[in-house]
């Protein structure tokens, strides 16, 4: 069970929690100014990196505030996290840190 | 001594005899044995027959890794448990144990027929034998399968037991008791840090139990157990857990630890569980798990009598049992020599060690020869015999060429083998550590760490006491260090003991080459020879992966404990590639197997789901209805009357609700109250409605998208004031509709002032249905007009009724002139109650969900989830003129707009009537369009909701067809295994189509 960092709450174990998907994904401002195309991108394509992966999870059964974490899919360790409408920080190694 | 026990070596408790049984049969023991122990004290060898061939099987070990020894433990079968590994079992009186995999009885085994068809159940043969005719799988084969396979049996009742779980942190868990694992608590715990030391045995100390030469500090190893345990036990800060399991390692440093409570008691405290789940986070392990000894795979090596050389040493010296009269030793590592000693000591004659190894050297080897016990180098076995009980070995030597000469038979009832130490890497590999293999050492070793945690002792493979316990301490101290606590001093140990080396052997003795037809088994439990393997890497199996799977070698319930690295070795040898080259199988969850009890815990029968009631579910259960289960929550479906079924009440409760009044509990309707001063913005955004307009005191029945497009969920809603929405949702969809609004509010719009409760649970929903409706309703509200022109339907009103405040809406599911009365849930049951005292002079009658789906049906209205399905858009649903044209944006708007989404061949919702008008139609059923097509057939829609309507005297039902609308008229088909039904295609309504009946 992961031990999860709530940016609010602090360290709670991870049944305190439920996965929300990729983070810094934005819903465009104008979806009918979008072809079907950028418009699928946006709906379905969604990144499935070995290695660090930034993500949205919920904290239902603490504060309930969505934030931001970035783990690493292959050990499952969790680099960092933060509130939600925070950039991606940059972090060693990551060449996708500091973008939203 | 007397017969098999030495009259005062070991650790058992001579004052306590101890009586149990085993296959009907009395015998006694001593408090401080293990089931196995006790056995072999009795002179039983034989336990239990083999998984495939019934071969006689007896114990081989003295621990966990037991293959061979299991047994089904229990006097009754609620408290019956199969596949007890005896070496674990801890007896006491009234211990019942019976063998398993036999009939009628251990002695005389019919399926050991099965030894005859050896040559048909080679590798694979479930895939080679059991492939042809299909049909024969579920009537034959499985069944037949079903009954060979599995060693236990499940025990006819329910578990009586009961099944604790905790939670727990500490800064070092220490897993494994043993040298290492005591040097690594003692360090650790003088730092301060929250020590935890788990051990699965019934006594901590691991190996130093059976020890009885080495010394440390000047103490002997028990004294300095004794001496240490005391120490740790002493300190506040150190917890000791034996008969605690560390089964499983899970992500962060969390370890699944199951700790045995009453198996060993034979009266135990009914307060007490069984079992108790620790779920433990530790900041940092220290992973002492310690080695398994391998046997030597040779011909017929799992006669009963042919024992691991360590187990037989432990029994000697820990239980003080005599594993037998005449031993022979079969070795490739120095640490048997010392087993060969101590078993002298205890009584046993050593006829002879033959050894793997061409010229053994060294003080233990020197012991024993000074001792007069023979050696035979380069020597191995070829062959055992004996029943039930081996009586001879065959002895050769290995010539220059590899291959065994000529061989040399001798007597003896105890045969014990060493191939050499495999350290336990199970945990370090289950929390994702890479393990990395040591050609010296012939075994995987733990390397780079993933979690936060380090191995010490013999897992790691160091083996020499000294540097155990050095290497213990060191672990313990940096493990506390990692955990914020700094060490004072570094603990040191003075020992004397004799190193046994780190010799050993894996893979296949040379018995007889490669074409050998003699049956040598890798895995005991499984039934797995050498000859199994060969064959599967002959027929192409390369990856150890692929060999685990065919011959199933390593997926017994010890998973592979002590087969997998001969199994290893044999395919190197035989592919003449490195043995990393072969790749290592890989190790999960639960080190040992695990009761489901303690995964269930607290959660069974009544525990075993939260249960919601709403607060007129007492008053429907005194009515005497029947319940369903909708998510969580029990509803009343039918309140039948004496005599009455489903279908006669559902009927009648149909005709009243529409000839009168009826009276239905909504309670279970999710609840949402949005506010603020963006609400209705926000509403905007979330539902294809348009609510700018909706003037407050009017309801709207709002449609819910999930961003691509697809009906999420539906329901009323109220507008209280400007700035506030009373949101109604499905039963059901309630915690998702709810996160979907966070979810939007929070990430994509946080600049909204907008403010959302569940309030679900806030108010008993009270519909009251029917033309008599307001005729009930209006002598109990106080300021609230109910007549049609101050209150139209779809218009909610706040006052009072019966004195308590409500939000009365009206509103109709039924087609009928309704209101749905919200009030506070404290009041629900009272109010329902005067409601229902008022109806009675107008024919008031409860109705439950099914006449609540059958008057909706008739209605043509949906329910989200059953005319829906995730991939149903609202104009799908004919919900077309719910969506707000106007709005430049709505959650799933853009989706809408994509080619595939407005398809006209899309499946629509229609009406279906039965051209015979008595035929239901079966809910899911499939709809062809010509049913004489030859199978299979071209499927374009299916049934959604299908009832008998007592008002209509007919069947109807809703579906989902291929471009439904425009076949409206049309006739198709429903075909079921008794004939094609035929159906006509009508407007999805089949009353009051025109409405006059709700705005009445």
């Amino acid at each position: 069970m992961l031990l999860i960092t709530c940016p609010h709450c602090g360290p709670r174990a991870e049944l305190e929690f439920a996965y929300a998907g990729e983070a810094h994904i934005a819903r465009p401002t104008d979806p009918m100014a979008l072809d079907d195309e950028s418009w699928a991108r946006f709906l379905y394509h969604r990144a499935n990196p070995k290695g660090l992966h930034a993500e949205r999870w919920r904290h239902l059964h603490g504060c309930a505030q969505f934030f931001n974490v970035v783990r690493d899919t292959v050990s499952d360790s969790i680099v960092t996290t933060y509130p939600a409408g925070q950039p991606r920080p940059a972090l060693p190694g990551d060449d996708k840190g500091a973008t939203r | 001594m007397s017969g098999f026990r030495h009259s005062t070596a070991g650790r058992v408790d001579r004052n306590k005899p101890v009586r149990f049984s085993f296959d009907g049969k009395t015998y006694q023991g001593f408090a401080g044995d293990t089931l196995a122990s006790a056995l072999l004290a009795n002179g039983v060898h034989l336990v239990g027959r083999s998984f495939k061939y019934h071969r006689p099987r007896g114990i081989v070990t003295a621990g966990s890794d037991e293959p061979n020894a299991l047994v089904g433990i229990g006097a009754d079968e609620a408290h019956y448990a199969p596949n007890m590994r005896a070496t674990q079992v801890e007896i006491y009186d009234g211990l019942v144990a019976e063998s398993q995999n036999r009939w009628p009885s251990l002695g005389f085994d019919v399926g050991a027929v099965n030894e005859t068809f050896a040559p048909f159940l080679s590798a694979g043969f479930y895939y080679k034998t059991f492939m042809w005719p299909p049909k024969a799988w579920a009537k034959l084969y499985e069944p037949l399968i079903r009954r060979a396979a599995g060693l236990g049996r499940a025990p006819t009742q329910a578990d009586a037991d009961r099944y604790t779980q905790v939670y727990a942190h500490c800064d070092v868990l220490v897993v494994g008791s043993g040298p290492a694992g005591l040097a690594a608590a003692l360090a650790a715990a003088t730092t301060g840090g929250k020590v935890f030391v788990c051990d699965e045995q019934s006594e901590m100390g691991g190996s130093l139990l059976a020890e009885t030469t080495a010394t440390i500090d000047g103490l002997s190893a028990r004294d300095w157990v004794a001496r240490a345990l005391a120490d740790l036990a002493a300190r506040p800060n150190v917890t000791l857990m034996p008969r605690t399991t560390a089964f499983g390692w899970y992500p962060h440093n969390f370890l699944g630890l199951c700790e045995r409570i009453t198996d060993h008691m034979a009266k135990a405290d009914p307060k007490l569980p069984r079992e108790r789940l620790w779920q433990i986070r530790a900041k940092e392990v220290v992973l002492a798990t310690g080695a398994l000894e391998r046997p030597l795979v040779f011909p017929d090596n799992d006669r009963p009598g042919v024992m691991m050389a360590e187990a037989a040493r432990i029994y000697a010296n820990r239980f003080g049992v005599k594993p037998g009269d005449k031993a022979v030793i079969f070795t490739a590592c120095d640490s048997a020599y010392r087993a060969a000693l101590d078993l002298m000591a205890a009584g046993v004659a050593i006829a002879t060690i033959a050894d793997l190894r061409a010229a053994p050297c060294g003080p233990w080897i020197d012991r024993v020869r000074s001792a007069g016990i023979a050696i035979r180098a380069g020597t191995v076995v070829t062959g055992t015999t004996g029943r039930l009980r081996i009586d001879s070995v065959s002895l050769a030597t290995v010539g220059i060429d590899g291959n065994p000469g000529s061989s040399e038979n001798i007597a003896c009832d105890l045969l014990l083998m060493s191939g050499g130490f495999t350290p336990s890497v199970h945990l370090f590999s289950q929390s994702r550590g890479k393990l990395v293999y040591d050609e010296a050492l012939q075994a995987y070793l733990p390397g780079i760490s993933v979690e936060r945690e380090r191995s010490a002792g013999a897992c790691r493979g160091i083996y020499d006491l000294d540097k155990v316990l050095s290497n213990g301490a060191a672990s313990g101290t940096g493990a506390a260090k990692a955990a914020g606590f700094a060490a004072a001093d570094t603990i040191t140990f003075s020992t004397t003991a004799d190193s046994v080396g780190t010799d050993g052997f894996i893979g296949v003795t040379p018995f007889g080459g490669p074409s050998s037809k003699a049956r040598a088994w890798i895995d005991f439990q499984n039934d797995v020879t050498a000859k199994d393997v060969r064959l599967a890497i002959r027929e192409g199996f390369r990856s150890i992966e692929h060999v685990k799977r065919y011959t199933t070698t390593g997926m017994a319930t010890d998973q592979g404990k002590t087969s997998n690295m001969n199994a290893l070795g044999l395919v190197s040898e035989t592919l003449k590639v490195p043995v990393p080259q072969v790749g290592l199988t890989t190790f999960r969850p639960p080190y040992t197997p695990t009761t489901f009890g303690i995964f269930a815990g607290q959660s069974r029968g009544d525990m075993f789901d939260p249960l919601r009631k709403t607060p007129i579910h007492d008053w429907a259960a005194e009515q005497g209805a029947a319940f369903e289960d909708i998510s969580l929550w029990k509803r009343a479906h039918y309140f039948p009357k004496r005599g009455e079924d489903i279908h006669a009440a559902v009927a009648r409760e149909c005709k009243a609700t529409r000839g009168a009044v009826g009276i239905f509990d909504a309670s279970t309707l999710g609840k949402i109250e949005v506010v603020g001063k963006d609400a209705a913005e926000f509403m905007n955004r979330m539902y294809t409605n348009a609510w700018t307009k909706l003037e407050p005191g009017r309801l709207r029945y709002g449609v819910m998208l999930r961003e691509d497009g697809f009906v999420m969920d539906d329901g009323v809603v109220g507008r209280m004031a400007t700035d506030r929405f009373h949101i109604t949702t499905t039963t059901g969809g309630a915690p998702r509709v709810l996160s979907m609004m966070e979810d939007y509010l929070q990430t994509e719009w946080p600049g909204l002032d907008v403010w959302l409760t569940s309030t679900t649970e806030e108010w008993a929903v009270i519909a009251v249905q029917g033309p008599l409706a307001r005729k009930v309703l209006e002598p109990l509200v106080e300021g609230i007009d109910l007549s049609r022109e101050a209150m139209p339907h779809m218009s909610v009103r706040e006052g009072r009724i019966c004195g308590v405040p409500t939000r009365l809406f009206r509103v109709s599911f039924t087609g009928e002139l309704g209101f749905e009365v919200n009030v506070p849930a404290g009041y629900g049951r009272a109010v329902w109650e005067a409601i229902f005292a008022a109806g009675q002079p107008h024919g008031m009658t409860p109705y439950g969900t099914e006449t609540m789906h059958v008057l909706r049906a008739e209605k043509g209205f949906i329910i989200v989830g059953q005319e829906t399905d995730g991939t149903v858009t609202p104009d799908d649903a004919g919900l077309g003129w719910a969506i707000g044209k106007a709005k430049k944006d709505f959650v799933g708007k853009r989706s809408l707009a994509r080619p595939a989404m407005t398809a006209s061949d899309r499946k629509q919702l229609v009406g279906l009537l039965t051209v015979d008008s008595k035929t239901v139609l079966e809910e899911g059923a499939q709809i062809v369009a010509d049913p004489a097509q030859p199978i299979p057939m071209t499927m374009i829609g299916h049934v959604t909701s299908s009832y008998w309507s007592a008002t209509l005297d007919r069947s109807i039902a809703l579906a989902l067809v291929r471009g439904g609308r425009a076949r409206v008229g049309t006739r198709l088909s429903v075909p079921m295994p008794s004939g094609p039904i035929t159906v006509e295609v009508v407007e999805p309504i089949f009353y009051d189509a025109k409405g006059a009946r709700l705005d009445a």
